[in-house]
């Protein structure tokens, strides 16, 4: 087994146009060591790691292997120097199998057979159990993870790179993880896991490195930070901002059923079944939290509950004014290419017939810019020239203009910055507290339980209300009712 | 919703650029192939054929009144069908056999129906012109919504049959009466749209052609039906999101317009310009409206202007070619070259724009 | 039997330009695009073959019929990869292109008469053994060679996609060019390569089709084949075994037109004539688009 390399990143810097996002930062990778870098949404993090795997040249900078610079010109040259990386979102063929997966990018004949025997000695050489011939399209996420990890240990990666592997992952199955790298680290592998969670970096990384706003703000061994320096470290704002950990206490209180649904079974998109028998109901002015794991159903939950998917199985009752804001911006929410007084008409484009007045909509647009503080030209500027941030805010004020009286959120806050993070989430409370009946999906367990006063917990098609608190949730998700 | 849909995105996505940047582009396109096109044919032929090339098309008023004007109007109503398709994501590049198809069925109108019509046979011929288009697209609509197949194959094909159609009705069902000739009858002068003297070739179509235009432009941009079918074109996932906009209705019926006008196209050909039916009746005029559609930026007044455009290169080659004997084919091969300049346009320009904003969010 | 030999040669006649061009537009298709510029290919090969004939003779002809496809494929690859321009759009025009040009050039280089030039052609080469198989024999193995050719690469395909790396790469560019990319794969080189050789294979059709069927060149002869060649690799459900057995079936329908003209059956011609575009739609019709590269004509990875 060949040795770890050392890897030192130095002066980097990257420039997308007018974007900085990254500002000399310097990155020492040791062997046999995990290293946690660390920031929010945006600090540069992924961009950093992307230098680091090829995928994106420095503006400046250099990146020493063992001593001797190097130039990766694309992951090709990261790989032969003995490095791999598990991205956030997977880069795999799901119509391959394992086999065909872990053997991408090889030379010369392909024997099925033959990969099929690498597969398995790579696999139990790491401890990582698979099957070589499954599809895997087919199989569970955690297990999916695992295929990318099998996949640069084959290549012969020393040097591991983990883009928010936990993510993605239920809390029992990120807990394996981070022991198997412990384990990886300590039989002489190289870890840099990025990651935006304080918590779990201190319990498993030996070095912690934080970026904000694309510059490397501390950098030392774990044991010599506490979480206390560390979230000031990432946020030193954070202090001056309104803590919105609480729960919210809803000042309208009149129990008055909102939305009801009964026995409903909804179907995926290629028709697999989704939701099963599902029964609850959601009052005005509570904030009903959803949490699952990617695939467990809550996606069509949210959208049934939207308006926007019909059910295959019982029934589905909303009030009048339903808005929806989707996980998926840029795809779902938006035409980019459009101005933003178009986009607000958007909203009701199905239900209008006859003539669009559009003074009006550009009025009632310049409204929702100034009241939910976008920082746009205008309402006449094209949605794309929007940051992230701005741009959600306006899909908020858009959904909240018409006072609905349900409001479905996925994912409202991801890939956001604090600040723009702060204020979505201090609109929902709003709506919550004027009336209105807010159901929240968030990929982060710590958001859902700071906002929603009840929390849905989706698993395997089987939607059950669960206690308040972290661990039963936790459990839950994983089917440990 | 499917991978079918996002291929469906892609197209409206690239529609909706194409629509959104026109005239900068556009004019720095068709000035640079126009002027390049000029000095190669002009290097090569000489000064004779330029010159026939300008008096067969805008030089003398007759050619411009009775050939460019002429030929600009089935131009301008299949180029208004286009750019409405792409509009809503839609890739019709079926004009051409929605045209023939129009065309069979105005003279079916025109011929049978002549004595018992009376005065109502113009108008019937033309509406029936429009109805066999848009049943025509109809066909390649359905099994893009039931199938998901790529209409770029299915109106490619549907071409072809078309013309092999107008083959066999002209030496079978349709022949004129003495069957010598592969055309059908000569239509009764009840049935032919009147010009707009006895000594122009000029006739009605046009003000027809620019009617519509003017309709479709206000609809598209002032109406909430026009609203929902860019934004279908533009982004079919948010319109989906929406949960009130059916996406496989609004291209359906983006697809079946975007045939009744190229129909109609073919039917005031037929009443206006030919008075019969015979093979080759369109040189192209289905295709060279995808130049016209996309070089107006699939805006319906700049497909007036573009029309008119390529109407003019094109009377103007074929005159170059009868008085100097220089192939008219080069203008197909200019349009072409056009369109590749314009796409390359676009496609350069949004690179740059997506660069300097800062590539990905995540 | 004797009514038989005339149909099954005419068949694999007709096949063998369809099944080139099929081949060609799997491999560009596997990588994940769309080639509407193949029609445009074909004529240009065509075309190229000519030219090329009348001056070097066979070898010249088939040579210019590769190298007209070869071009055609570079300003695809050109536009839809590094102008990142839309390769519908693209092909559409690299067609119009190409017609609008052989044409021009036609009448230009020959005359506008559009006289049938006399261009030496392909000869059939008989393979002794094979061709005393009882029934298909004759049709079969009494071909010229770019038959053997179309029949060759089928295996040859077949084995690539499957048991080479370079095939099991190739697939991941069609399906996840983002998996491709962090598996160290040159994606715009693979998608390059496809595009240019199932261009040059179109060209190669073309050359066939004036090579070792018309013995001339006329405008306009490709006749759709470039898009019946994307519904056969659809019906083939993009494996090279199944694109041959479903260039077979419109062989045999594009075949039609002279059986019947030779049989003297009462059926209209130009209604035989539409028979394989018919049959294109059916096909696209019964083939379940879910067997297609997933990443086909979306390149915005």
């Amino acid at each position: 087994m060949r040795a770890s390399p050392e890897v030192v990143l130095s002066g980097i810097t990257k420039q997308f146009g007018a974007v900085t996002a990254l500002a000399h930062v310097d990155l020492h990778l040791t062997r046999g060591r995990i290293h946690a870098l660390l920031g929010e949404n945006g600090a540069g993090k992924s961009t950093l790691m992307a230098v680091l795997f090829g995928l994106a040249r420095p503006d400046e900078g250099s990146l020493r292997v063992d001593g001797t610079d190097r130039v990766f010109r694309s992951p090709r040259d990261a790989i032969a120097a003995g490095i791999g990386m598990v991205q956030q979102h997977f880069a795999h063929v799901a119509a391959f199998t394992v086999a065909e997966n872990v053997a991408l990018g090889g030379q010369g004949r392909y024997d099925p057979a033959a990969a099929a025997e690498q597969v398995r000695a790579a696999a139990a050489t790491a401890g990582l159990a698979l099957d070589a011939a499954a599809r895997v399209g087919d199989l569970s996420i955690e297990a999916q993870q695992r295929v990318e990890i099998v996949r640069a240990l084959a290549r012969g990666a020393r040097l591991l790179i983990l883009d928010e592997p936990t993510a993605v992952l239920a809390p029992a199955e990120a807990t394996a993880l981070l022991a198997w790298l412990r384990r990886f680290a300590d039989e002489g592998g190289t870890v840099a896991l990025v990651t935006h969670k304080v918590r779990e970096a201190l319990e498993v990384a030996d070095d912690i490195t934080v970026l904000r706003a694309g510059r490397c703000v501390t950098s030392g061994p774990a044991s010599t930070f506490t979480p206390a320096t560390l979230t000031a470290a990432m946020f030193p704002e954070a202090a001056q901002l309104p803590d919105t950990r609480a729960p919210v206490a809803p000042t309208v209180r009149e129990s008055r059923v909102v939305a009801s649904v009964r026995g409903l079974s909804l179907r995926g998109p290629r028709g697999e079944p989704r939701i099963s028998d599902a029964t609850f109901t959601i009052e005005a002015g509570e904030i009903v939290g959803v949490a699952g794991v990617e695939g467990a159903g809550h996606a069509e939950l949210l959208r049934a509950l939207a308006g926007v998917q019909t059910p295959s199985a019982g029934t589905v009752e909303l009030p009048h004014e339903v808005s929806f804001v989707p996980a998926d911006r840029h795809r779902d929410a938006l035409v980019l290419d459009f101005p933003l007084y178009e986009n607000l008409a958007l909203h009701h484009a199905g239900q209008r017939s006859g003539v669009v007045d559009w003074q009006d909509v550009r009025r009632r647009t310049r409204e929702v810019l100034h009241a939910f503080d976008v920082r746009a030209g205008s309402e006449r500027s094209r949605a794309n020239t929007l940051s992230g941030g701005n741009q959600q805010r306006f899909i908020l004020g858009r959904e909240l203009e018409l006072r609905p009286q349900l409001l479905v959120a996925e994912n409202p806050t991801r890939g956001l910055d604090l600040r723009a993070t702060h204020a979505i989430q201090s609109r929902l409370r709003e709506a919550a507290a004027s009336g209105a009946a807010v159901v929240l999906y968030s990929s982060d367990l710590d958001e859902v339980l700071a906002l929603a006063g009840r929390i849905l917990v989706v698993h395997r098609g089987v939607v059950r209300e669960v206690p308040h608190d972290r661990d039963a949730v936790a459990r839950a998700m994983v089917g440990d009712w | 919703m499917t991978e079918r849909a996002a291929g469906r995105q892609r197209i409206g996505v690239v529609a909706e650029q194409l629509a959104m940047r026109p005239w900068a582009a556009a004019g720095l396109a068709v000035s640079g192939v126009l002027v390049l096109g000029a000095a190669l044919v002009g290097l090569v032929y000489g000064g004779a054929a330029m010159h026939a090339f300008w008096a067969g098309s805008v030089g003398t008023w007759y050619a411009l009144t009775s050939g460019t004007l002429v030929r600009a109007v089935p131009l301008i109503l299949t180029g208004l069908g286009v750019a409405i398709a792409f509009r809503a994501g839609v890739f019709n590049i079926g004009a051409e056999g929605q045209l023939l198809a129009g065309a069979i069925a105005a003279t079916y109108v025109g011929l049978r129906g002549a004595g018992a019509l009376g005065a109502a046979t113009l108008p019937l011929a033309l509406l029936a012109g429009a109805a066999a288009g848009a049943a025509w697209a109809g066909v390649a609509a359905l099994l893009r919504a039931r199938f998901g197949i790529l209409e770029v194959i299915s109106t490619l094909m549907l071409n072809f049959v078309a013309a092999d159609l107008v083959s066999y009705l002209v030496r079978g069902p349709l022949q004129e009466p003495l069957h010598i000739y592969p055309q059908s009858a000569t239509l009764p002068s009840i049935a032919r749209l009147p010009h707009f003297g006895p000594s122009t070739r000029l006739h009605w179509g046009l003000v027809l052609a620019v009617v519509l235009a003017l309709i479709v432009w206000w609809v598209l941009v002032r109406t909430a039906a026009g609203f929902q079918l860019r934004v279908v074109g533009a982004n079919p996932f948010a319109a989906a999101a929406t949960g009130r906009i059916s996406v496989t209705r609004v291209t359906t019926h983006a697809f079946l317009i975007s045939g009744g006008l190229a129909g109609l196209a073919g039917a005031v050909e037929v009443t206006a310009v030919t008075y019969a039916l015979y093979d080759n009746l369109s040189p192209g005029y289905g295709f060279t409206a995808i130049a016209v559609a996309i070089l107006a930026g699939l805006h319906p007044l700049g497909v007036l202007c573009t029309g008119f455009l390529f109407a003019a290169l094109e009377t103007g080659a074929t005159a170059m070619q009868r008085d100097a004997g220089v192939p008219a084919a080069w203008a197909s091969a200019i349009e072409a070259a056009l369109i590749l300049a314009i796409i390359a346009g676009v496609a350069l320009r949004t690179r740059a724009s997506n660069l300097a904003r800062g590539g990905s969010e995540e | 039997m004797t009514g038989l030999d005339p149909l099954l040669a005419a068949t694999v006649r007709t096949t063998t330009p369809l099944l080139l061009a099929a081949l060609g537009e799997l491999v560009t298709e596997r990588a994940g695009v769309i080639n509407i510029g193949l029609e445009g290919a074909i004529i240009g090969g065509a075309f190229a073959a000519t030219v090329g004939a009348t001056h070097f003779g066979i070898a010249g002809g088939y040579a210019g019929g590769l190298l007209a496809g070869a071009g055609v494929g570079a300003l695809l690859a050109l536009f839809v990869l590094f102008v990142r321009a839309d390769q519908i759009i693209t092909g559409t025009a690299i067609t119009l292109l190409a017609f609008g040009t052989t044409g021009a050039l036609y009448h230009a280089v020959y005359g506008a008469g559009g006289v049938a030039l006399s261009i030496p052609t392909s000869a059939a080469l008989r393979i002794p053994a094979l061709a005393a198989i009882p029934v298909v024999g004759p049709a079969l193995f009494d071909q010229p060679a770019a038959t053997y050719l179309a029949y060759v690469l089928v295996g040859v395909l077949w084995w690539h996609f499957h048991r080479t790396h370079a095939g099991l790469d190739l697939r991941a560019v069609g399906e996840s060019p983002r998996a491709a990319r962090a598996a160290g794969v040159r994606v715009t080189r693979v998608r390059a390569l496809a595009i240019v050789f199932g261009s040059m294979l179109g060209g190669l059709a073309g050359a066939v089709l004036v090579l070792a069927q018309a013995g001339t060149f006329a405008e306009g002869m490709s006749a759709g084949r470039g898009f019946i060649a994307i519904a056969i690799v659809a019906l083939g459900r993009w494996n090279p075994l199944g694109v041959a057995v479903a260039a077979v079936v419109f062989g045999v329908a594009t075949a039609m037109q002279y059986v019947v003209q030779a049989l003297g059956w009462p059926i209209r011609y130009e209604l035989v004539l539409m028979l394989p575009y018919v049959l294109t739609l059916l096909a696209l019709v019964l083939s379940p688009r879910s067997a297609a590269p997933a990443m086909l004509a979306r390149l915005d990875q």
